[in-house]
């Protein structure tokens, strides 16, 4: 069983769901880490993302990847949209009702899916869905190795926006310290807006890269949500580096489980650890002590 | 002489690289009203985290009615006797004023109707008789102060922490609270204060401490303390006794 | 002062009245499935409204209160109203095992909520593995008709079971809102450091609101399977049952006494609407949930029973100002 044959796929193909996971996780942590909340739509966004890019491909024949330039803006978008239209005005400022309000955009969101796509499963066929690449006595998934590359270049450049660009100037301004930056004459609003956009575009590459290797239904972000989570949390909310590192782990954890546990009993690992990281370390890898 | 009802020995406690509160030491006697002044910053509600159990103190001892209480959670000192309130006030603000300060009260009344109606007798004694329906939400900053410390009150302490219970108030809302703070000690509870209000401290305090950076610089009567020069220079800088005498002797 | 008491003992007679006096299989159908949400939401409540403490899994303790309802009987031979009672203390034991993990590390706000997600997935997981829970095809109770059996031809007698259960969920809310245990609870949840300062354990008391919570919780969950004779893991512990308590609690006013009963009514009521205007669409339901969620959130965040608290308020600052 401890076979380098067999562990090595597992461990390559976690690394490669992981960095997409990771790419998911950093939209998130930037949330928390610019607004302070803790976004319980993210799944669901996920899930409309995955779905934008399905019926481009269906309907419109366009290839996932060259979805890029449509379904990233577009789900910028709709979070820029989202939070300065429900959960701004919806909050009053007290974090408790933020939770609900995106705990219900995400129920909403996941049911008119629902409603619109029915239960079933889709899938999209490209000419490279089913090719593969050798690395060592390893066969992965074309569309997986490069969601891998695709998600490391999404998370660089995120990383670069927010630390080189006067936009990412303010969103790290107001994540320190909010009336500061309002002081200094940031607009508040317009950068939780643009954060919280910044953080569904992220969803939006992700579900580009995730489509061809993956599948879609309306619970599928529900699935993802927890392990979005997890993993913010295992690296530490608004670290960046954790959400990266932490993506790559969780991939890798999941993938080990599901070796050694089968299919279903592999996601408990998951939960197991969030679970623990909650109680023994909630600051996470890297996190600061909240 | 009798055994002090709080002894603090050599409390420390450092958060990173800051030492808030280094090796302080002090008994406080039964049955007086003493104050704690210093200028801002230097640890004077860290000091009373960690005698009230909000903080765990990283060495030392704090001594309560002769028990070691060290490190003991807030809410067993509350039981046995020792309760503090905070600087930045802390309603519960859905609540009413009575239901508030029936909080208190029920430490030691497990009944609902004499919990009540305790809060009302101690909110007639803190002036806030007009406002028992009201939401704590409503009050203004003097009205919430005389909240925390009817609510404090209504748990019938022995040592009763009170942290700047006069700050924000207006010299007319201070003079109201003096007489309610001396009625309280004149009824036998032990009070040990932090204030800024040096009217009060003057007035109401019989033994004062000075700490100014994390230490205990000077004890004695507030006569003694305020007319301390190394008091004067932890307040007012380096130089500012020698320049005040300077000055006085002009 | 119990002046809820009269009320509770009113509103109890109502229902038994109407519950009888109802032909239509129609509405007794809706009493039932109202008395059902309206126990979720009080359940809720206890924790969420007057602890303050949000949980998004609350279906973990229905969900061990079915499984167990239906293992006891199905494999250990045991009668329905035996297994009921070992039902809702399993799921109260439950509640104290989550409650002490959580409270012990200090888990609160989103934290505490994430996790009480993360438990329920954890036991949807495990419910879908094991063999003593059906796996994924879940556990069938045999149609046996019987008050004995707590199975009866009509909703009536189920509506009756759970008018009974929603009374003492009654009685424990206006106790909440009358005790000791309860201005600590409340305390708490308001501003957990001054409890603190004022001698309250918020440890102890979050827990035992835990527990109660559970307890009804498990109740819910094991009169679900005797009124489907059915559960499996998504229903056991997926998000349906978990948000139907809480939006039920919050759209009818958190820590209030009749804010979950007025909830439910009202959640119904709009399910029932939608329901003749737009046929039986899968995920219609909790659409509208989610954005009545939304709503209240935004524009009456003390719920419909705060709506009803604040006309209070208003007409008698109106009959001050006429009077006075």
């Amino acid at each position: 069983m401890l076979e380098f044959s067999i562990l090595f796929p597992s461990i390559l193909g976690g690394l490669t769901t992981g960095a997409v996971y990771a790419l998911i996780a950093l939209g998130l942590t930037l949330i928390y880490g610019v607004l302070h909340i803790i976004n319980f739509a993210h799944g669901a966004a996920l899930m409309v993302a995955l779905y934008a890019v399905y019926l481009l491909k269906s309907h419109f024949g366009i290839d996932p990847y060259l979805a890029l330039p449509i379904v990233v803006p577009g789900m910028f978008a709709l979070g820029y949209a989202l939070q300065r239209g429900v959960i701004n005005r919806a909050s009053h400022g007290k974090d408790e009702n933020i939770l609900l309000v995106t705990l219900g955009i995400s129920i909403v969101l996941e049911n008119l899916a629902l409603m619109a796509f029915k239960s079933d499963t889709r899938t999209i066929e490209t000419a490279y869905t089913l090719s593969t690449v050798q690395i060592g006595p390893a066969f992965i998934a074309l569309p997986k190795l490069v969601a891998f590359g695709g998600a490391l270049v999404a998370s660089t450049l995120l990383l670069l926006i927010v630390h080189r660009t006067d936009l990412g100037r303010a969103i790290r301004a107001v994540a320190k310290e909010k009336q500061g930056a309002r002081l200094m004459g940031i607009d508040v609003d317009h950068v939780y807006a643009m954060s919280f956009g910044i953080g569904l575009g992220c969803l939006g590459a992700a579900a580009c890269f995730l489509l061809p290797a993956y599948y879609v239904n309306p619970q599928v972000g529900s699935g993802f949500v927890l392990v979005a989570f997890t993993i913010v949390v295992l690296g530490g909310m608004g670290s960046f580096a954790g959400a990266l590192l932490g993506g790559l782990l969780i991939g890798v954890v999941e993938s080990l489980c599901g070796l050694f546990l089968g299919e279903s009993l592999g996601q408990i690992g998951i939960f197991a650890i969030f679970i623990a990281v909650l109680l023994f370390r909630p600051q996470g890898l890297f996190g600061a002590r909240a | 002489m009798a055994e002090p009802l709080l002894r603090v020995s050599g409390l420390s406690i450092a958060f990173g690289g800051l030492r808030a509160v280094q090796d302080v030491s002090f008994e406080v006697p039964r049955g007086r009203l003493c104050a704690l002044i210093g200028p801002n910053g230097a640890g004077k509600t860290t000091l009373f985290a960690l005698v009230s159990g909000f903080l765990r103190p990283d060495s030392g001892q704090v001594m309560f009615d002769g028990q070691d209480i060290t490190g003991r959670p807030p809410h067993l000192n509350a039981q046995a006797g020792m309760t503090r309130t905070f600087q930045i006030v802390q309603p519960f603000a859905a609540q009413t004023v009575r239901e508030n300060i029936a909080v208190g009260a029920h430490l030691h009344e497990p009944r609902r109707a004499a919990a009540l109606a305790a809060a009302d007798a101690v909110a007639a004694r803190v002036g806030l008789a007009a406002q028992l329906d009201k939401p704590a939400a409503d009050l203004t900053v003097a009205g919430r102060k005389r909240l925390e410390l009817a609510r404090a009150l209504a748990t019938r302490p022995t040592l009763l922490l009170l942290d700047e219970v006069l700050a924000g108030l207006n010299p007319q809302e201070i003079a109201d609270m003096i007489p309610v703070v001396r009625g309280i000690a004149d009824d036998g509870v032990t009070v040990l204060m932090i204030e800024h209000v040096m009217q009060a401290v003057m007035n109401l305090a019989e033994q004062v401490w000075v700490l100014a950076q994390g230490q205990l610089i000077a004890a004695g009567t507030p006569a003694a303390v305020t007319s301390d020069p190394r008091v004067i220079e932890a307040y007012l800088g380096p130089g500012a006794a020698a320049r005040l005498q300077a000055g006085e002797a002009r | 002062m119990r002046r809820d008491l009269p009320f509770i003992v009113f509103f109890t007679a109502m229902m038994v009245e109407t519950i009888g006096v109802l032909d239509s299989g129609v509405w007794i159908n809706f009493v039932a499935m109202a008395l059902f949400t309206t126990l979720l939401a009080q359940a809720w409540n206890l924790l969420g409204g007057f602890g303050g403490q949000f949980s998004f899994g609350h279906a973990l303790f229905f969900g061990c209160g079915a499984y167990t309802q239906a293992i006891l009987q199905l494999s250990g031979g045991l009668g329905a109203w035996p297994a009921l009672a070992l039902s809702v203390a399993l799921a109260a034991a439950v509640g104290a095992a989550v409650g002490a993990l959580s409270f012990r590390y200090g888990l609160r706000g989103s934290y505490f909520a994430l996790a009480s997600l993360a438990f329920a997935e954890v036991f949807r997981i495990g419910a879908l593995s094991l063999d003593i829970t059906g796996g994924g095809v879940g556990l069938m109770l045999p149609l046996q008709e019987g008050f004995s059996r707590l199975q009866f031809g009509s909703r009536k007698g189920y509506a009756l079971v759970l008018l009974a259960f929603v009374a003492a969920a009654l009685v424990v809310s206006s106790w909440l809102r009358h005790s000791r245990f309860g201005a600590q609870l409340q305390a708490v949840r308001d501003n957990e450091d001054a409890a603190r300062a004022v001698g309250v354990d918020p440890f102890t008391v979050k827990l035992r609101a835990s527990m109660m919570s559970a307890a009804f919780m498990g109740a819910a969950g094991a009169l679900y399977l005797q009124m489907f004779q059915y559960i499996d893991p998504a229903i056991a512990f997926g998000p349906a049952i978990s948000v139907e308590a809480l939006v039920g609690a919050i759209v009818g006013g958190m820590g209030t006494l009749w804010g979950p009963v007025l909830g439910a009514v009202v959640l119904h009521l709009l399910a029932e609407g939608t329901r003749n205007l737009f046929g039986q669409l899968p995920g219609l339901n909790m659409v509208i949930y989610g954005a009545v969620l939304v709503l209240i959130v935004t524009f009456l965040p003390r719920g419909l029973a705060g709506l009803g608290r604040s006309a209070l308020v208003a007409f008698a600052a109106w009959r001050e100002r006429r009077h006075g």
